[in-house]
């Protein structure tokens, strides 16, 4: 690779959502030689065939093991491959590691180079834990919206309420209880169920 | 008596004695408040630990001598005070390497002599037809896996470098990898020879007692600047560990049941009871294999960390090329297996470790770990790299 090149980014990751998102932000930023392998059979075939400098995995990926195999001196490797962070970067291990990440990087790319790249896959890493984590939460308030609809509907059944009013008997027997009206309206649903 | 400890595991029965310990009540009877944390590479074991993410983990012997030397990566010191594991591997092969191996053997099939030079006719066989060469999978680099198989087919004359493909796997790919024809054998830890054997995918071909008699597998590794900083707690992580150990010796189904659990080795209570009691089955057709050796924990003084165990990885690492040979790397290797903490603590160890020269290698001569050197110019494979 000449030194005003792109260098060529391999991302392994199952998630292909994860990737798409360090795909383009790594595009954005000016790395067009970027592709996403998301098969690990093969995983370092695969590599070896296309040749990257840089390697970005994520930790929840037992292939990890796998590259680490390329640190060794044999007949196998090609290109000898080190880990980005050195004695001096503990500060980058920390923040990859923490962020779910790692870099691996092939044949002595320089340090400057490679640290943008590293900083992205950081934050684009964080960015999608939290999307994860919104989403979870998303998913989770809809599930109480369903659940707290249906408790609404046994209690206007059973003791003739209106709708408002089967909501504020949920909400006030939450907060008396110090609860979620999602947890009260489950209970509702599986007493009803008992009951039946 | 402290904070919360976060301490890593892989899902191997060879973690037994940590998840006993937290599990059963042994910690916490020390006063200790331990999470286990679940880990998919040795990688993610490794770097938490390093940086300070887990505060011990249960980690292969030779990644915890690589990572104080400095090999392959960041240099961390390690402490390793309590084996958490002796021996506890096998060596596995697909049921037509299988056939191949026994139709070119002469002698005993258990006598890895004899499998390693049947594998030297198979490979040479394979050479004159023009076939791919065989390809065998194991752990990590830095893993008595690797090593092991190293060995034994060194032994018989084939030349893991160059007469064959080694590549890493994670374990949980073993078996269906050896189903799919990628890879041809493996060596790796229980359960997985075990549950490839079940499916009908894999022989058993050895234990990894038949290569070494008394192999230092798992450590328990702590950071050697946090365990000179936390001594009480070191000592009571240690005595829970070996209040398990002796625990699992004497209550094989109930740790089974334990290890089973899903968020722990998450494999039928049957199949992990097997290994711990070394009674193993070793072929689709149900042919079982005993062997008091195939995994120690409790006995044997497997888990007093023994320096000249840490010599002999090390001499591994001089051997397949990893590192150059150097006395004071060897006097740092030999200075993370620290029995003497192991004996402050708990006093002499039960039993004896009954493997000649304490290592118990098939062939070669006795291990010295004062002529590392010497030793290794007695085998004609692998070199030492001066």
């Amino acid at each position: 690779m000449s030194a005003d090149q792109s260098p060529k980014i391999v991302i392994v990751d199952e998630s292909p959502i994860r990737a798409a998102i360090l795909e383009e932000g790594l595009r954005e930023a000016g790395f067009d030689g970027v592709v996403h392998i998301s098969e690990m059979q093969g995983l370092l075939a695969r590599i070896y065939a296309l040749d990257p400098d840089v390697i970005v995995i994520d930790l929840e990926n037992p292939s990890r093991d796998v590259l680490e195999q390329m640190f060794q001196v044999s007949r196998a490797v090609r290109r000898p491959i080190a880990m980005f962070v050195d004695q001096s970067d503990a500060a980058s291990i920390q923040a990859s590691v923490e962020a779910g990440v790692s870099a691996y990087i092939v044949d002595g790319l320089k340090k400057e180079r490679i640290k943008p790249i590293l900083d992205l896959c950081i934050s684009r890493f964080n960015a999608f834990s939290k999307l994860q984590d919104e989403l979870e939460r998303a998913k989770s308030a809809l599930e109480d919206r369903k659940v707290i609809d249906r408790a609404k509907g046994i209690l206007m059944k059973m003791k003739g309420f209106t709708e408002e009013e089967a909501y504020v008997l949920l909400r006030s027997t939450a907060m008396r209880e110090k609860k979620k009206i999602g947890e009260i309206a489950q209970s509702i649903l599986t007493a009803s169920e008992i009951l039946k | 008596m402290t904070g919360a400890l976060r301490i890593g595991f892989i899902p191997l029965v060879d973690a037994a004695a940590l998840i006993v310990a937290v599990d059963n009540g042994f910690t916490a009877a020390e006063g200790l408040d331990v999470t286990l944390v679940r880990e998919v590479s040795w990688s993610n074991v490794r770097d938490k630990l390093n940086i300070g993410l887990f505060d011990a983990a249960h980690l292969l012997a030779p990644v915890a001598i690589a990572s104080s030397l400095g090999i392959g990566h960041v240099k961390v010191p390690i402490t390793a005070p309590f084996n958490l594991g002796v021996n506890g591997n096998a060596i596995t092969v697909s049921p037509a390497l299988h056939a191949e191996l026994m139709a070119n053997i002469e002698g005993d099939p258990f006598d890895p002599m004899a499998t390693a030079l049947a594998l030297a006719r198979v490979v040479a066989k394979r050479r004159r037809d023009g076939a791919e060469p065989l390809t065998f999978a194991m752990t990590f680099p830095f893993s008595t896996h690797n090593y092991q198989l190293r060995f034994w087919m060194a032994a018989g004359g084939v030349d893991p470098d160059e007469d064959v493909r080694l590549v890493v796997l994670p374990p949980p790919y073993m078996v269906d990898s050896l189903a799919s024809g990628h890879v041809d054998g493996f060596c790796v830890g229980a359960p997985w020879n075990s549950i490839a054997v079940d499916q009908g995918h894999g022989h058993i071909l050895h234990f990894g007692s038949d290569i070494l008699g008394h192999a230092a597998e798992k450590v328990l590794a702590l950071r050697q600047s946090w365990a000179e900083k936390n001594p009480d707690v070191v000592a009571a992580l240690v005595r829970a560990c070996a209040r398990a150990a002796e625990f699992i010796e004497a209550n094989r189904d109930e740790t089974a049941a334990v290890l089973a659990r899903p968020e722990r080795i998450g494999v039928a209570a049957e199949i992990i009871q097997r290994t711990l009691e070394g009674r193993l089955k070793i072929s689709p057709d149900g042919t079982l294999r005993e062997s008091a050796r195939y995994l120690l924990v409790g006995r044997e003084e497997a888990a007093r960390p023994d320096p000249a165990q840490a010599a002999w990885l090390y001499s591994q690492m001089v051997r397949w090329g990893q590192t150059p040979l150097s006395a004071d790397a060897l006097r740092i290797a030999m200075s993370v297996f620290r029995r003497d903490i192991y004996e402050t603590i708990l006093g002499p160890a039960t039993g004896e470790n009954t493997a000649k020269d304490g290592i118990g290698a098939f062939a070669g001569p006795p291990f010295d770990p004062a002529d590392i050197a010497g030793h290794l110019r007695s085998f004609i494979i692998g070199g030492l790299k001066v």
